[in-house]
């Protein structure tokens, strides 16, 4: 069982890097993208004795108390077998 | 009269903050390592600057986790003083001791250099040495230093007057020339709402000294030793 945590700057939040990527995006020619924001991945590898939605529990509250940080974060989890 | 400088793997102004403490303050300092769990005996923490865990996740995230924050969240509690420097306002606000985040400056690079803050409120622990709308030249050191917050807690910040400091120019405006990393309302430094912890990004322990450019910082630490001599009588 494995959880992926997916984690991205809330839409409020002004994101500079994605900016700057979104500038070298440019640079190489794309000039139809209208935006792009960074975020981080992760994921958490669960034991076999695990069932799915004690998976999820266990991801989205690792991911609200560590992985994102709820003041200028979301997250999302998928699980998978 | 104990200050405590708070180590943590990567923390780097700890050295600063203890120089200025044991020379400038003249008050007996401990650094703590970041595994102790008893804060007592202290009357004021300092949670310095510099790369808690190598900011790794993001800045200030996992020092929160360290042993020693939640005998630091006890003694802000009860009321004793914790004063955050740089990354160690990114732990305070990762560690919920103050409202809000900081984030990637907006130019992105990382800036050193000085700046000049004005004080936004002297009636605090921190700045009662302090007139108000005091111009104080700093140095920062930073690449997470654009403070952000919704629209709610800035409001709350706002009518509780919790900010302490906002980054203006050298004759005290506030402008958004003068602001070097994006932060919103020009935050520099922030307070609780009980005035005893306070988080700002600005070194001053790094300015106590006119060979450093500056002693502008010398007067928030004279207010934090009236403030704790205050207390204690």
């Amino acid at each position: 069982m494995k959880a992926k945590v997916y984690v991205t700057l809330k839409s409020s939040v002004l994101d500079p890097q994605g900016k700057a990527i979104h500038h070298s995006v440019e640079q190489l020619g794309y000039q139809q993208i209208a935006d792009i924001r960074q975020g981080k991945y992760f994921e958490i590898a669960l034991d076999d004795s695990v069932n799915e939605s004690e998976a999820r529990e266990a991801a989205e509250k690792i991911a609200n108390d560590v992985l994102a940080n709820p003041v200028i974060e979301d997250f999302r989890v998928e699980i998978v077998n | 009269m104990k200050f405590g400088v708070i180590v943590f793997p990567g923390s780097n102004c700890d050295h600063d903050a203890y120089h200025v403490i044991s020379k400038h303050v003249g008050q007996p300092v401990d650094f703590i390592w970041h595994k102790e769990t008893d804060l007592s005996g202290y009357d004021a923490v300092i949670v310095p600057g510099g790369f808690s865990y190598g900011d790794y996740l993001r800045a200030g995230a996992l020092a929160r986790f360290s042993p020693v924050m939640k005998a630091v969240k006890d003694f802000a509690a009860e009321g004793k003083f914790v004063f955050g420097i740089c990354n160690g306002f990114q732990i305070l606000c990762e560690a919920g001791l103050l409202p809000g985040a900081l984030i990637r400056n907006e130019g992105l690079h990382f800036i050193c250099k000085h700046v000049n803050i004005r004080t936004e409120n002297q009636y605090t622990p921190y700045t009662n040495e302090l007139d108000y709308g005091s111009v104080l030249s700093l140095p920062v050191a930073h690449a997470e230093g654009n403070y952000t917050c919704d629209d709610a807690t800035y409001q709350t910040l706002e009518e509780n007057n919790q900010i302490v400091f906002r980054y203006c120019d050298e004759n005290g405006e506030i402008t958004s020339e003068a602001n070097p990393n994006g932060a919103r309302a020009n935050i520099a430094g922030i307070c609780n709402l009980d005035r005893n912890v306070l988080g700002m990004m600005p070194h001053p322990e790094r300015a106590c000294e006119e060979l450093l450019g500056s002693n502008d910082g010398r007067n928030i630490f004279r207010s934090l030793t009236g403030a704790i001599a205050a207390v204690s009588n």
